[in-house]
């Protein structure tokens, strides 16, 4: 899946290679939420999905990048992001996307959290090629 | 012995008669540099590169990393690192060198195809020493940010003691797991160092939590406990209790109080002291 980027706003990729990058990443979406004006709660959980994401890449997936900017679809606008890696990939996404699954020492609750957090949520894996995960939070 | 006398060497076009090429270096970096480099200081800095480059192709150098100019390279380090220091940009630090180049140029209008060889080959060792340059400046720049860093951990996290036995850790900003590490064991060297079992944990300055910060917020909880201490978590706003619910995860069993004064005083009851209000007036 692939974002509706607002035209004329390039969307702008940002590497995820280190813990260090966690921090400009979720300052990046709280920009961005700002300038679409997503209330302080969506703003809230975008950044908080973003961050879960992003770990996710960078833990599992070994590092990646994450393109993120603004949406627009049928007048609405919005915040969109889109993780991507080439680390082993999920095998089994229905078990990771379950509560409490994780095959680190986490909470299992990245993933599955995330996409309650969002509007849209899209996870494609490929198994020893990698994964993206897209996600989107609307103006309400 | 090296071509001394090969008429346009590169020492040679360094060295030219009655022509002070170091001085008219001088000038030209430190009109870019303005004031904020010393007079006096610039014009040691630069002599002793000078010569001690004149030195190196004399001997021979043909690069930067050539034995030769092994003492450029430890004149260029000195400065570069001065100069990252003293917060000056990569450029105006490298500038210092390519102004070289500059000032060698009026010899190209005479002409000759030895000059001008020497000069395209004098060019390539200072394009070489330019880039040194900023390499041993970036180099400073970074260890100044990850000292920077390590002293924001440590600045970041205080622990203060607001009663007899009760303490807390106001956190503010982003939490990455280093740091919340750092918190994790101040706050329990904190409890032991007090002897205090009431621990308040303030999070109205952090801007979002999720499923990391609220582990180790979890761990150190459970920590506290073993240590015979309570937990009590504020300043959860409304924005960031709706993002832990949607997430999903359990603060069960964890004490939660919307501001640091609630906290407080819950605290201080569980601790056996009485919060008695007087009467306007009265003493
Ligand atoms: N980009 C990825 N590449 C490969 N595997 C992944 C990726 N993202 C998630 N996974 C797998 O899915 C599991 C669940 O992820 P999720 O983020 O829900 O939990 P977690 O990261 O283990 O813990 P936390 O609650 O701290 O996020 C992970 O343990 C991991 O095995
Ligand atoms: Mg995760």
């Amino acid at each position: 899946m692939t974002a509706p980027w607002t035209a004329g706003e390039e969307p702008r990729v940002y590497p995820i290679a280190r813990s260090g990058d966690l921090v400009h990443i979720r300052q990046a979406i709280r920009t961005l939420s700002q300038e679409c004006r997503l209330s302080l709660v969506d703003q809230t959980k975008m950044i908080t999905a973003a961050s879960e994401l992003a770990r996710n890449t960078l833990i599992y997936g070994g590092g990646g990048t994450v393109r993120a900017g603004t949406v627009s679809r049928g007048g609405k606008r919005g915040v969109a992001a889109i993780f991507e890696d080439s680390g082993p990939g999920i095998p089994d996404v229905e078990q990771a996307m379950t509560d409490g699954w994780t095959s680190g020492g986490g909470l299992g609750l990245g993933l599955s959290g995330a996409r309650r957090l969002v509007d849209d949520f899209d996870l494609n894996t490929v198994p020893g090629e990698g994964t993206v995960v897209t996600i989107i939070k609307w103006v309400r | 012995m090296v071509k001394r006398d090969s008429a346009v060497d590169l020492v040679g076009i360094l060295s030219v008669e009655d022509k002070d090429l170091a001085s008219s270096w001088i000038r030209e970096v430190s009109g870019t540099l303005g004031s904020r480099v010393g007079k006096a200081e610039l014009d040691r800095e630069l002599r002793e590169l000078y010569e001690a480059l004149v030195e190196a192709l004399r001997q021979g150098a043909t690069d930067v990393h050539a034995e030769q100019m092994s003492e450029v390279r430890a004149l260029l380090t000195e400065l570069s690192r001065n100069r990252a220091r003293q917060g000056f940009s990569p450029s105006e630090t490298a500038i210092s060198v390519f102004a070289l180049k500059r000032v060698l140029e009026p010899l190209l209008e005479d002409g000759s195809a030895e000059v001008v060889r020497a000069y395209l080959q004098l060019g390539r060792i200072l394009d070489g020493l330019g880039l040194f340059t900023i390499e041993t400046y970036t180099q400073t720049r970074d260890e100044l940010i990850s000292a920077q860093a390590e002293q924001l951990l440590e600045l970041s996290t205080p622990v203060v003691r607001l009663w007899d036995g009760v303490i807390a850790v106001p956190l503010v900003g982003t939490l990455d797991s280093a740091r919340t590490q750092v918190v994790m064991e101040k706050l329990l060297q904190a409890l032991v160092d007090t002897g205090s079992e009431q621990a308040i944990i303030d999070i109205t300055g952090v801007p979002a939590v999720d499923t990391q910060v609220a582990q180790h917020l979890l761990k150190t909880i459970v920590a506290a406990r073993l240590m015979g201490a309570e937990c009590t978590v504020s300043g959860i706003s409304p924005q960031i209790a709706q993002t832990i619910v949607a997430l999903g995860i359990e603060f069960d069993g964890i004490v939660t109080k919307a501001s640091l004064a609630d906290a407080l005083k819950l605290a201080l009851r569980r601790s056996g002291v009485d919060l008695v209000a007087h009467q306007g007036g009265q003493r």
